[in-house]
């Protein structure tokens, strides 16, 4: 006779921050109040808006706590649970929920800003039922999916359902999904394989993460229905290893399918048969590509080779293969359900259904948001995001990770779907979205992106392996403040090489930060060489700081906070800093009280 | 798992681990907590309502929560039933017998106990 759920996440980044301990600390207390059988703790995968984690929230009502600590779980469970009382210090503010809180109401999640603008398809069961618990997944209506496209349809109308909802892939290309699936189901009958790629290499994203840790059983069901479609019996989650809680709930889920008979001979008492297996990758960057993590199934080393043959002709193991996203396959399942008109009904005609994406940089609600494709880029940074914090503006978000690019404050009207992110010379990729003030340098933004593909390269092809490594130093050498306007006309034509020469889209999309940031920020890079000018003040070598004697009260406050000794002068009058011996690290413009620091 | 019929049941029955998380519930019935209300039993109330609507397996229809805050001086424990956001019944001197009833008579029969309201 349960009462009331208490939700706590158990994604990564609230695990990091502690919650299993509170998890565990809350069965105790609740035990030791003597309403353990009230009340129900469950451990469920991620809600959204990691910044604030460790989150728990509490239904029926639906409050939701954030940044919760081991020690007010004693005054939860005797304020709230037991009396009824919510701990209001805890509870989540923004503009929209004070004001409710305010009028005495009672707050949920779905009252904040952060959740009412978002559309959730696949993040659906993410922070609502426990991963780890299968009969949780088909109280959602789990393998009901699979249960009717095996029962009722055919391979060719699942595909034809595929084809009509104009899903488009999630890991980066946005290639249609149901295309992919008719050209593996048209290759004469024989082994076939679908692969799910999991490895998620892209810095800042974890969408695909989450939905692993969140709601496994979503991708394996998806995987047995493309399984059906295209007449194969084995399917392969390419994992990286550096995501051990997925792992851990994948095994779990696979067990428990097994169990059930979801996965295995004779699914739903037919005569399909499908299994799947879990690799693990290595963490390369390249291992996501998908020529790259097919080799790397095999066990040999992640290497891309050219296309064609494509993988549905000759993929894994010689042998006609799919291969989706994680993100694309936790949509399968809805749109068999659902019908491909309710999916089509979400987005833009072009981009059908909604996008995760993986918010951060500087953005006050730093987390996970799904939105329909087509929704603003000012909707998601201002009213879902928070906006920017500390007062700062808005100066460009970056899309599409080491493969995109940056659209600057002028075009956040632009609507985020798969063609307007190119048209505007960025793209999707897979959903990171870095949000970037006026103290960020577009030039160093260039660089931080180019110096991850020149390490991520696999060597295997000139163009990326040497190519990359030359704009990575021509971007360095106008960094310290030693370019010229000429190392700009070869960055541009080195990128246009590097482009068009690359075996891969790691080589082929590596310039793009380049090319973006040279688009939209030209003026900097022009700063850059020709005044010898960071104007965010972010370039060491081409600023220092210095103090302004009209502010300087002489307090010394900086010249203590001086790691190396750098700021001299006497109490009460204006101390200056040595510029031969500053190291740069602003200690003592963050120290001063006065404002008297100033960077230039 | 050989059929959709056999999936459906069991979707069913695992319906009540999850529904009260969906938040749709059309009637959230609140009972006075607090150190008073406690004190004149106040738990013996939430507690009946829970147990009533389980065993009458009643999760999608209605939720059972608490508030510190809602108190009628010299009439406790206080209930009041929402339905669809809107208060339709204020219960007071609540026991545990009539919690039975205003499942059975409000929740399921659609009539407010005219005789235990305020
Ligand atoms: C360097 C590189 C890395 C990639 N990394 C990923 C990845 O981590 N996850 C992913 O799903 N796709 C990644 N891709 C895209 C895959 O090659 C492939 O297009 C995608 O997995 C297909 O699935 P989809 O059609 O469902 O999007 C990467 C591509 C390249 C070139």
């Amino acid at each position: 006779m349960i009462r009331t759920h208490v939700l706590v996440c158990g994604g990564t980044g609230c695990t990091s921050s502690g919650s299993v301990a509170i998890r565990e600390a809350l069965v105790k207390e609740i035990a030791a109040k003597g309403i353990a059988d009230e009340v129900k703790v469950v451990g469920t995968g991620c809600f959204g808006l990691c910044a604030l984690g460790p989150i728990m929230i509490v239904y029926p009502d639906g409050t939701f706590y954030s940044m919760v600590k081991i020690e007010d779980v004693p005054e939860i469970v005797e304020e709230h649970l037991l009396k009824g009382r919510v701990v209001e210090r805890l509870e989540y503010y923004d503009a929209k929920t004070e004001a409710l809180i305010k009028e005495g109401k009672q707050v949920g999640l779905k009252d904040t800003n952060f959740y009412s603008k978002q559309k959730r398809v696949v993040l659906r069961n993410c922070g609502l039922i426990n991963p780890e618990v299968i009969e949780e997944y088909i109280a959602r209506d789990g393998y009901k999916a699979l249960g009717k496209v095996l029962t009722e349809m055919t391979p060719e109308t699942v595909v034809d359902t595929m084809l009509k909802s104009g899903l488009r892939g999630r890991g980066g290309a946005g290639f249609p999904t149901g295309r992919k699936w008719m050209f593996a189901a048209q290759q004469p009958a024989g082994k076939k394989y679908v692969c799910c790629n999991a490895d998620e290499g892209d810095p800042g994203a974890f969408m695909d993460r989450s939905v692993l840790e969140g709601d496994p059983h979503a991708v394996l069901e998806a995987m047995a229905i493309a399984g059906y479609a295209i007449g194969s019996d084995q399917g392969y989650i390419y994992v990286r290893a550096e995501y051990p809680i997925a792992i851990h709930r994948l095994e779990i889920a696979i067990k428990q399918a097994r169990e059930y008979g979801f996965l295995g001979k004779n699914i739903f008492g037919t005569d399909f048969n499908f299994d799947i297996q879990l690799r693990l990758g290595a963490g390369a960057f390249v291992c996501g590509e998908e020529t790259a993590l097919m080799t790397s199934i095999e066990g040999k080393r992640g290497e891309p080779r050219p296309r064609p043959p494509f993988p549905a002709v000759k993929g894994l193991f010689g042998r006609p293969t799919i291969l989706n996203n994680v993100e694309t396959l936790a949509n399968v399942a809805q749109i068999i359900l659902n019908g491909p008109e309710w999916f089509t009904a979400m987005g833009t005609e072009k981009s059908p259904g909604t996008k995760v994406f993986a918010l951060g940089g500087k953005i006050v609600n730093t987390g996970l948001v799904e939105v329909p494709m087509g929704t603003t880029l000012r909707e998601v940074v201002e009213e879902i995001g928070g906006g920017i914090p500390n007062g700062k503006k808005f100066k460009a978000a970056q899309t599409g990770g080491p493969s995109g690019g940056c659209l600057p404050a002028s075009l956040i009207d632009t609507p985020i779907d798969f063609d307007s992110l190119i048209a505007a010379g960025s793209m999707m990729g897979s959903g990171g979205l870095i949000v970037m003030d006026e103290t960020t340098c577009m030039v160093d933004i260039a660089r931080f992106f180019l110096d991850f593909t020149v390490d991520e390269s696999c060597g295997k092809c000139t163009p990326c392996r040497i190519g990359t490594r030359r704009l990575l130093e021509i971007l360095d050498k106008i960094i310290a403040g030693e370019g010229t306007l000429e190392d700009i006309d070869k960055l541009e034509e080195l990128c246009t090489f590097i482009k068009s020469a690359s075996l891969c889209a790691l080589g082929q999309t590596a310039p793009n930060p380049v090319l973006s940031t040279l688009r939209f920020f030209r003026d900097e890079y022009i700063a850059h060489v020709v005044d010898k000018k960071c104007p965010a003040g972010v370039c060491k070598n081409l600023m220092r700081y210095h103090i302004n004697p009209d502010l300087c009260k002489g307090c010394s406050a900086c010249s203590r906070v001086c790691p190396v000794g750098a700021i001299s002068g006497e109490i009460k009058s204006p101390f200056t800093i040595d510029t031969t011996k500053c190291i740069k690290c602003g200690a003592c413009m963050e120290k001063c009280r006065f404002n008297a620091i100033e960077k230039i | 798992m050989k059929t959709l019929a056999e999936l459906a049941a069991l979707r069913d029955k695992a319906r009540n681990q999850v529904a009260m998380r969906e938040g749709k519930a059309k009637t959230k019935i609140v009972v006075g907590m607090g150190t008073q209300g406690i004190d004149a039993g106040a738990r013996d109330v939430l507690l009946a309502f829970a147990k009533e609507l389980d065993k009458d397996n009643l999760f999608e229809t209605a939720v059972v929560t608490q508030n510190a805050a809602l108190a009628i001086d010299g009439k406790l424990p206080v209930v009041e039933v929402y339905e669809d956001g809107k208060k339709t019944a204020t219960y007071v001197n609540m026991t545990a017998d009539k919690a039975v009833k205003v499942v059975n008579d409000h929740i399921k029969g659609g009539k407010v106990v005219a005789d235990y309201t305020l």
